[in-house]
């Protein structure tokens, strides 16, 4: 079905100039070719060059970039010196972009309807009278439920997912040959990303265009493109049919990536890829992976591989590739430290509610109540010493607000922390005393956030170690490089800034300062969601190594939706048979980066703004709802085996037997206790 | 994992930033040009009494409002005292004043507005409603009002300066107090234990420094206007001392037959508050504070 070449990318360099003043390569010699009816995923680490590839096929260079050497054709013609005038035709027009978070570039001023008839108008292929029909036969195309409702809503009444939708939409207005998608799904629920994933590969067959995805994420690659091209320090290392590069890939880089992704079918950790990709112009005179290859020669040092056709079909740059295949790129990871006996209970979560509606002046001087749906509602979750459990869910469903409420930053509305035999925990920090403050510590998501940008290592790490141990000097210093060592880092980070550390770097400074203070309990919100994939594989690891200490590292799970709990039970029996309807749509729509794994999509990716006031929190999104009672009654809980509790109206003989879900893989992220 | 790159990493090692970021603003026309003006000021009111030509007081009657020629390369003025020695020397004063003043209202503003931008709640809500009372005044309304209560001297300046001009730096401090609070290593810093004044003086200090300096360049500027103000009322300096508003003030009778004695001061001053503005405008790029933000009082 493949025709003739639409994109060609010709031993294209785009390099910026340095402070230095030489000029550093961000592209190096890229040789790619798109044919009519393929559909290309470019998979690569952040820095790889991947967004700067996608963005010069259509002729588009960001400020400071200058091309070195090289064509990108479109159809025949060189668009990176074709006149600005007859780019804007074929921009758009001939080849359309989907950034990342374009739901949010929609006018917020503008109807749908409208800004669809901007964009048709725009590219001028269409009578005027051909306008209105044309709207909704786009919006029918990106499977919008109601297109005349959706075409007279402003951009903030529609969900995330929605919008992404209208924005494929817009690209699809001037009917283009070919789609750029840079991380189109970045940033969605994980349920709404398979939903738009479905999308993206259906349109491309139906509408016959080109695609070119970009990601990095080999999950979203995997359910969309045919072939996948891995970027690695801006050159192409490894090109090929989506199989082979996703099950038996021919580059040790592409085969690490492979084996760092954690996934739900494998309890074991996954395997960590040390050291980072070189920056712009220092990879050396010889292969740019030669610093983490297991496999490196001496030879591959001192000679730049070519990218060579491989007997098999497809192109890789490496100077051995038949003895690639011995990398293992699944698990042979060592598994996560065992779980079994816990001890004594350490938290008691009972019937946890957290409200975050404020009383305003006026209801205050009136003495009212606030008002509203408590956000976080009768969540019971029991931690024992040395357990790990995961809080799953989509974005809004509490999880972070219940770590917030164990560390004292946000006061429950009702309910009661017990903490370690001695009773309640009070509210708020200022009430707790310092040792319960030490022994319960929180490490951040992003720890571009999380460090403060102004101190150095050592004064980040000072912090718990002076508030808590009341350590100076000499002993300070001992005691800081003590707590580097374990997270893996040197003495000499230790006048560094935040800002001159990688993102694995930085989250590793955050997890030392959390266990510089030795707690008992630690509260880990998504710590690896904001890093790498090679990356979060090492952070898990060190968080497993550290705790002898999610389902990379989870013990239990407990499953939540619009702050109430669903399921909670051992991970195991949690991951490999979800009962409850609303972990069977999360899990259905993780993505595998298996070649033609395809997502069980259940639930409607709408997103709620509140939960519902009574009956079960997932009623209006549930696919085997029962009847009215869900939506009056509290769920009930029912006991599917040991410590393995359901909050259903589902009988549980049905819930445990219904459905079997194959395997999953990796993008819910659990947390750690 | 980090010996390759490092190398990298540490050659943009951090004791330099005072120093990078001077080199900013000095790499910058608006910076260099500023940053000379306001240095050149300094120095002159610093050492302007060793090299003027003439004594201040002396008046010369045979030599009233006489224009520029070869001794009085100024003129001079009503009295024939040389208006080139009174223009050096008449910025001493409110340089001095207002470069007291300045640091005093840029401190207790700022250590005001962070603690308020921290704290939040009821304090914060009533404090900056009465902020908002002081900036909807004309400010020469409050200063006449103090100087008539006080009376005129530098020691009644000083402080009124200081209180006034302190007033519009809550609200920035505040402001930047409150994007940084919102911050994950803010709320890391509460989880831990951490009081107020700790969470001020290690967290939020260095943060917020940026902006109070940018806004203390800003101060400086508005401040000089007010002084040169208040002594062109006659609430300033007073006479004999060589003042740049009292000058104006002094020789606007001749503007018509003798323009000269006006131009001198006129310039002065304004290149210097010109040097000023052009330093905060260099300062605030090279730090990358934007300046539309900032409120103007």
């Amino acid at each position: 079905m493949t025709g003739d070449v639409l994109i060609d990318v010709q031993n294209l360099s785009i390099g910026f100039t340095g402070r230095s003043g030489k000029l550093l390569p961000v592209l190096r010699n890229i040789d790619l070719g798109v044919r009519r009816g393929e559909t290309v995923g470019i998979v690569g680490e952040s820095g790889s060059g991947k967004s700067t590839l996608a963005l010069a096929m259509m002729g588009y260079l960001k400020h400071g970039l200058r091309v070195i050497s090289g064509r990108s054709l479109f159809d025949g013609r060189d668009l990176l010196t074709m006149p600005s005038c007859e780019l804007q035709r074929i921009r758009g027009g001939k080849i359309a972009l989907i950034p990342q978070n374009s739901g949010q570039s929609l006018s917020p001023n503008l109807r749908v309807g409208a800004q669809l008839t901007e964009a048709l108008a725009l590219h001028g292929k269409l009578a005027l009278s051909a306008f209105p029909a044309r709207v909704i036969q786009l919006l029918q195309q990106v499977r919008l439920p109601d297109p005349e409702v959706i075409a007279s809503r402003y951009p903030h009444e529609l969900s995330g997912g929605q919008q992404q939708r209208v924005a494929i939409a817009m690209a699809l207005a001037g009917d283009p040959e070919a789609l750029l998608l840079d991380e189109p799904t970045t940033g969605l629920d994980v349920t709404t990303q398979a939903h738009i994933l479905a999308l993206l590969s259906d349109i491309a067959v139906r509408l016959d265009k080109v695609m070119v995805y970009v990601s990095h994420d080999l999950g979203a690659i995997a359910r969309v493109c045919s072939r996948v091209v891995v970027m690695y320090a801006g050159e192409i290392v490894l090109d090929g049919d989506a199989t082979s590069v996703l099950t038996n890939p021919g580059h040790p880089y592409a085969r690490g990536l492979l084996a760092s992704i954690p996934r739900l079918g494998n309890p074991n950790l996954p395997m960590a890829l040390e050291g980072r990709p070189p920056p712009p112009g220092d990879a050396g005179p010889g292969c740019s992976f030669v610093d983490r290859c297991a496999i490196a020669e001496a030879p591959c040092r001192s000679e730049r591989p070519g990218l060579q056709p491989l007997p098999a079909g497809g192109r890789v740059r490496c100077r051995l590739p038949e003895r690639a295949g011995s990398i293992p790129t699944k698990r042979a990871g060592k598994p996560a430290s065992a779980g079994g006996s816990f001890g004594e209970p350490l938290v008691r979560l009972s019937n946890l509610a957290i409200s975050y509606a404020r009383q305003s002046l006026v209801d205050q001087l009136l003495g009212r109540k606030p008002q509203g749906v408590p956000t976080v509602d009768r969540v019971n979750i029991e931690i024992r010493q040395g357990e790990v459990i995961g809080l799953v869910g989509e974005s809004g469903s509490g999880k972070s607000t219940i770590l917030k409420a164990v560390a004292g930053l946000v006061g429950p509305a009702n309910g009661e922390i017990a903490y370690d035999r001695s009773g309640a925990l009070p509210a708020t920090v200022e009430q707790r005393r310092p040792e319960q403050l030490r022994e319960i510590q929180l490490i951040f998501q992003n720890p571009d956030e999380s460090l403060n940008p102004r101190h150095t290592i050592e004064q980040i790490l000072a912090q718990p170690l002076q508030l808590y141990f009341g350590l100076s000097g000499d002993a300070l210093r001992k005691r800081s490089i003590a707590i580097l060592e374990r997270v893996r880092l040197g003495a000499h980070y230790l006048d560094r800034l935040p800002s001159q550390l990688s993102g694995g770097e930085k989250q590793r400074v955050a997890i030392a300062r959390a266990f510089a203070a030795e707690p008992k309990l630690l509260l880990c919100d998504e710590v690896t969601s904001a890093l790498d994939v090679s990356v979060q594989a090492a952070v898990l690891d060190l968080l497993d190594q550290l705790r002898r200490d999610v389902r990379a590292l989870s013990d239990r799970v407990a499953v939540l939706y619009q702050g109430r709990l669903c399921e909670i039970g051992p991970a195991a029996a949690v991951y490999s048979r979800p009962c409850h309807p609303y972990t069977e749509a999360l899990l259905g729509a993780v993505l595998e980066p298996e070649p033609g794994a395809r997502p069980i999509l259940m639930a409607e990716d709408i997103v709620e703004l509140s939960p519902p006031a009574k009956g079960c929190p997932f009623q209006r999104r549930c696919h085997r709802k029962v009847g009215s009672i869900c939506e009056s009654t509290t769920p009930p809980q029912r006991n599917a085996g040991a410590e393995h509790v359901i909050h259903c109206h589902i009988p549980i003989g049905e819930l445990t037997s219904a459905q079997t879900v194959s395997t999953l893989g990796n993008a819910v992220r659990p947390h750690v206790q | 994992m980090s010996d390759g790159p490092a190398t990298l990493v540490a050659t943009t090692a951090r004791p330099s930033r005072i120093v990078s970021v001077i080199c900013e603003v000095l790499s910058r026309p608006s910076g260099f040009i500023g940053l000379f003006l306001v240095i050149a000021h300094v120095l002159l009111a610093l050492f302007s009494p060793i090299f003027a030509p003439f004594d201040f007081k002396a008046m010369n009657a045979n030599a009233i409002l006489s224009p520029p020629d070869a001794t009085h390369w100024l003129g001079t003025d009503q009295l024939g005292r040389d208006i080139l020695t009174r223009t050096i020397m008449g910025g001493r004063q409110a340089i001095l004043v207002t470069a007291i003043a300045t640091p005093l209202a840029v401190a207790w503003g700022g250590l005001l507005g962070i603690y308020l931008g921290l704290a939040g709640g009821r304090l914060d809500d009533i404090l900056m409603r009465v902020v908002d009372a002081f900036l909807a005044l004309p400010w020469i309304l409050k200063m006449l009002l103090m100087i008539v209560t006080f009376g005129t001297g530098v020691s009644v300046l000083i402080p009124t300066l200081a209180f006034f001009y302190g007033i519009p730096v809550i609200r920035i401090a505040r402001a930047a107090t409150q994007n940084i609070v919102a911050r994950d290593f803010v709320l890391a810093a509460r989880a831990r234990g951490h009081s107020r004044v700790s969470i001020m003086r290690k967290e939020l200090f260095g943060n917020v420094l940026d902006a109070l300096m940018v806004e203390g360049a800003m101060r400086w500027s508005w401040m000089l206007l007010a002084f040169t103000s208040l002594s062109f009322l006659g609430f300033g300096v007073s006479p004999p001392t060589p003042d740049w508003g009292l000058m104006i003030a002094d020789s606007r009778n001749f503007m018509a037959i003798a323009p000269w004695p006006a131009f001198a001061p006129v310039i002065a001053l304004s290149s210097l508050i010109i040097g000023i503005n052009l330093t905060a405008d260099a300062l605030a790029k090279a730090l990358g504070i934007d300046r539309a933000q900032a409120a103007v009082h």
